[in-house]
C-alpha cells in the first residue's frame, strides 16, 4: 500500500475521521469495562459523572488540569520546534524544589514580593533542567529523547535525597516530606471557599502568552521554521541552535511552573508523589491539542476529567482506574492515525 | 582497597552478567528495529508487558520456556501495532512509541489488577535455576560469571551472536540494513521495505519483551509495578553507545551492568556511610547520559532512521 496526498479533503473526511477516533476510543473503554465484569454503559456514565457531575467533581477536575496545562504547554512549545522534551517530569520536580527552597522561611517578604520571586525561581529551575539536554543536542548531536528521559530518574532520586536529608521536615515523623510553605508563599484561592487556587489562573495566562509568542512574535515564527525543516531554516538565516536553546528555556520554565503551582497552590509541601506522571501525561495533552497552546487548555481539562472520573468510577464499581491510561493512550494513537488519514488516501497497489 | 576486592570477586562478575542479561535482549531488539529504520520508543512499555505476561503464564501453570514464549508473543503484538502505525502509515515514531509505552504499561497494570484483585504482595513462582556448564564453570572468577548462569542468560548471549550473524552474513540482514540506510535501493531490488521493517519491529519487540520476562522469570521470582524502572530507555542509550553494532552493544551492556553491580556493592562499603545511597542509584543513569554524549559525535546513525518510506514519493 502507499499513501497519496489529498489536495482538498472533504468536510466529511475532516470531521468524520476524528469522530471515528473518539468512537473507537470509547468502544475500547467499554470493552475493557465489560472485561472487568461491569456494565459498560454504566461505567462510561460514572466516569462522566465523576468528572463533571457535581461542583466538587468539577473543581477536582480543574485542579487536576492545572499542572497538566503547564506540562502540556511545555511539551507543545518544545515539540513545535521538534525538540523532544520528555523530561517535563524532572523539570516539574526541580521547580517544586526551588519553590520549597525559597518558600519555607528562607525569605521573609510579603506575599506580593515573595510569590513572584518563587515563581521566577521555579521557572529558572525548570529551564536549567532542560538546558543540558538542549546544549547536548545542538552542540554534540546527542538525542534529547534519551537524555531527558533518563534525567527524570536522576531528579527523582535527587528529590528523594533532599527529602530524606537537607529538606526533610523535622516534624515529619520520619516521613520523607519537606517543611510546609509559609503563608506568604501560598497561592490564594481564586474564590473564597472554593477549592481552586490561582495556579489555574496562572496556567490560563501562560497558555495565552504562549499562544501570543507562537503566533505574533519573530521567535514563534522561527520556532515553527526550525520544527518544519531545520536545514531550510538555517539556510534562511535563522540561528537554529539559538532558537532550540530559547525553546528549551521556555519549555523547561513552563514545566517548572507546574511544580511551583502544585506545591504553592495545592499541596503546601513537597513529597515524592507530588506528580503522578504529570510530565509524561503532558505529552498526551499536547498531542491531543495538536500542539496548539489554547487547545492545550481544552485537552488538559479533558484528560484531567478522564482521570478524575475514572478514579471516582473505580471507587464505585471496582474497574481498575488504569482504564483511564489505556483510554488516553489508545485515544492518542487513534487520533494521530485518523488525522493523517484526513490528509492522505490509502492506495492498495 | 575495597574496590579491588569487589572487582576480583566471582560474585561481582556473576551479578554483572545477570544484570546485563535483560538489557542484552532488549538492546538487541531495539538495535534490530533501528537498523531497519524504525526508532522503537515502545521499548519500556513492551518490557513491562513482557515481564508480566511471562510471569503470569508461569503462575497460571505454564512451563518457564512457555512463559518466555508468551512474553515474546505479547511483545510482538505490541510491536505489530507500533509497526503498522509507523511503517505503512508513516506516523511520528516518537509519538507512536511513547503511546505504545503508555498503552502497554497501563494495559499490563489493568490486567494485573483484574487477574489478581485481592493480593497485597504479588505471588511468587519458581524461576529458572542456574545451569552450570561442566568444567567451564570451574574456571576462576569468569567461570561462575559466564558459565554458571540461568539458561535465559545463555540465550541472551546467543541472541547477540545470532543477531550479528543474520545482520552481517545473510541476504536478509543485508536487506534489513539497507532498509535503514537506503530504502529506495531495497525497493529497486524488488524487496518490500514495508515488509522488512514490519518484520524487524515485530522481532525486535519480541526480544524486548523477553528482556522484560528475564526480570520476572530469572532475576526475580515475581512481578511488581515499576520493576522495569527505565531499563528500556537505558537500552536505547546502549544502542547508540554500541554504534548500532551487536558486539559493541553487548560490550556496552556488560560495562553498564558492571557499574550497576559495583554501585550496589559500594553502598555496603565505607563510602556508603558518607555518600547518600541515592547518589549511587543515580550513577547508572548518569553513566548512560555520559556515554551518549561521548559517543554521539562520531556514531554512524542509520541514514534512514525515523524517515518513513512511502512508495512513489521522493
Amino acid at each position: 500500500m502507499r499513501l497519496e496526498p489529498i489536495a482538498r479533503p472533504s468536510a466529511t473526511r475532516i470531521a468524520g475521521l476524528p469522530a471515528l477516533a473518539l468512537v473507537g476510543t470509547i468502544a475500547i473503554a467499554m470493552a475493557l469495562a465489560a472485561l472487568a465484569g461491569a456494565d459498560p454503559v454504566h461505567v462510561i456514565a460514572l466516569i462522566v459523572k465523576g468528572a463533571v457531575g457535581s461542583s466538587f467533581a468539577l473543581l477536582e477536575t480543574l485542579n487536576r488540569a492545572t499542572p497538566l496545562i503547564f506540562t502540556g504547554l511545555a511539551v507543545a512549545v518544545a515539540f513545535r520546534a521538534k525538540l523532544w522534551n520528555i523530561g517535563a517530569e524532572a523539570q516539574l520536580y526541580l521547580g517544586a524544589v526551588a519553590t520549597v527552597a525559597l518558600g519555607t522561611g528562607a525569605l521573609a517578604l510579603p506575599a506580593a514580593l515573595l510569590i513572584p520571586m518563587i515563581m521566577l525561581a521555579s521557572i529558572l529551575a525548570g529551564a536549567f533542567m532542560l538546558l543540558g539536554p538542549a546544549f547536548a543536542k545542538t552542540h554534540a548531536g546527542v538525542d534529547e529523547v534519551v537524555t531527558t528521559l533518563l534525567l527524570n530518574f536522576v531528579v527523582l532520586l535527587l528529590v528523594s535525597y533532599l527529602l530524606e536529608g537537607p529538606m526533610k521536615d523535622p516534624a515529619g515523623m520520619g516521613w520523607p516530606k519537606s517543611e510546609r510553605l509559609v503563608a506568604e508563599a501560598r497561592l490564594p484561592r481564586i474564590v473564597d471557599g472554593l477549592r481552586l487556587h490561582w495556579g489555574f489562573g496562572i496556567a490560563l495566562i501562560s497558555a495565552v502568552l504562549v499562544w501570543v509568542m507562537q503566533t505574533r512574535t519573530t521567535l514563534g515564527y522561527q520556532i515553527r521554521a526550525v520544527g518544519l525543516n531545520p536545514k531550510a531554516a538555517a539556510f534562511a538565516g535563522i540561528p537554529v541552535s539559538v532558537v532550540v536553546i530559547k525553546t528549551a528555556l521556555i519549555s523547561g520554565g513552563l514545566a517548572g511552573l507546574a511544580g511551583f503551582s502544585e506545591v504553592a497552590g495545592l499541596k503546601g509541601s513537597l513529597t515524592l508523589d507530588l506528580s503522578p506522571s504529570f510530565g509524561y501525561t503532558g505529552i498526551i495533552v499536547a498531542m491531543l491539542a495538536l500542539l496548539n497552546p489554547l487547545g492545550v487548555v481544552a485537552s488538559a481539562l479533558f484528560v484531567a476529567g478522564v482521570f478524575v472520573g475514572a478514579d471516582s468510577m473505580s471507587r464505585a464499581v471496582g474497574v481498575p482506574s488504569y482504564i483511564a491510561d489505556i483510554l488516553l493512550a489508545s485515544g492518542l494513537l487513534f487520533m494521530v492515525l485518523t488525522l493523517m488519514l484526513t490528509r492522505y488516501r490509502v492506495r492498495w497497489d | 582497597m575495597e574496590i579491588l576486592e569487589i572487582l576480583l570477586s566471582a560474585t561481582f562478575w556473576t551479578a554483572a552478567v545477570r544484570i546485563a542479561s535483560p538489557l542484552i535482549f532488549a538492546t538487541m531488539g531495539e538495535l534490530i528495529c533501528e537498523r531497519a529504520g524504525v526508532l522503537n520508543l515502545g521499548i519500556e512499555g513492551i518490557m513491562v508487558a513482557g515481564a508480566f505476561t511471562g510471569w503470569m503464564a508461569v503462575y497460571g501453570g505454564a512451563g518457564l520456556w512457555q512463559g518466555v514464549l508468551a512474553a515474546m508473543v505479547a511483545g510482538m503484538a505490541f510491536g505489530l501495532v507500533h509497526a503498522i502505525l509507523t511503517v505503512p502509515f508513516g506516523l511520528s515514531q516518537h509519538v507512536v512509541g511513547l503511546g505504545i509505552t503508555l498503552l502497554a504499561t497501563s494495559a499490563t497494570y489493568f490486567t494485573y489488577r483484574l487477574l489478581l484483585p485481592e493480593v497485597t504482595s504479588p505471588p511468587r513462582i519458581e524461576p529458572f535455576a542456574e545451569l552450570p556448564i561442566p568444567v567451564l564453570a570451574e574456571l576462576p572468577v569468569l567461570g561462575p560469571a559466564l558459565f554458571s548462569q540461568t539458561p535465559l542468560t545463555y540465550a541472551a548471549f546467543s541472541t547477540v551472536a545470532l543477531t550479528a550473524f543474520v545482520l552481517y552474513r545473510t541476504p536478509l540482514g543485508l536487506a534489513l540494513r539497507a532498509a535503514g540506510e537506503n530504502p529506495a535501493a531495497v525497493e529497486a531490488q524488488g524487496l518490500s521495505v514495508t515488509g522488512l521493517r514490519l518484520g524487524a519491529v515485530m522481532v525486535g519487540s519480541g526480544l524486548m519483551a523477553v528482556g522484560g520476562a528475564f526480570l520476572t522469570l530469572s532475576a526475580f521470582n515475581s512481578f511488581f509495578f515499576e520493576m522495569v524502572n527505565g531499563r528500556g530507555w537505558i537500552c536505547i542509550a546502549l544502542v547508540v553507545f554500541g554504534a548500532w553494532r551487536p558486539g559493541k552493544a553487548l560490550l556496552g551492556a556488560l560495562l553498564f551492568a558492571a557499574f550497576d553491580a559495583l554501585q550496589i556493592r559500594l553502598q555496603q562499603t565505607g563510602l556508603g556511610q558518607v555518600v547518600p545511597y541515592q547518589a549511587f542509584l543515580m550513577l547508572p543513569y548518569l553513566l548512560s547520559i555520559a556515554a551518549l554524549v561521548l559517543m554521539s559525535r562520531r556514531a554512524e546513525v542509520p541514514a534512514a532512521l525515523m524517515v518513513p518510506y512511502n512508495k512513489g514519493e521522493r
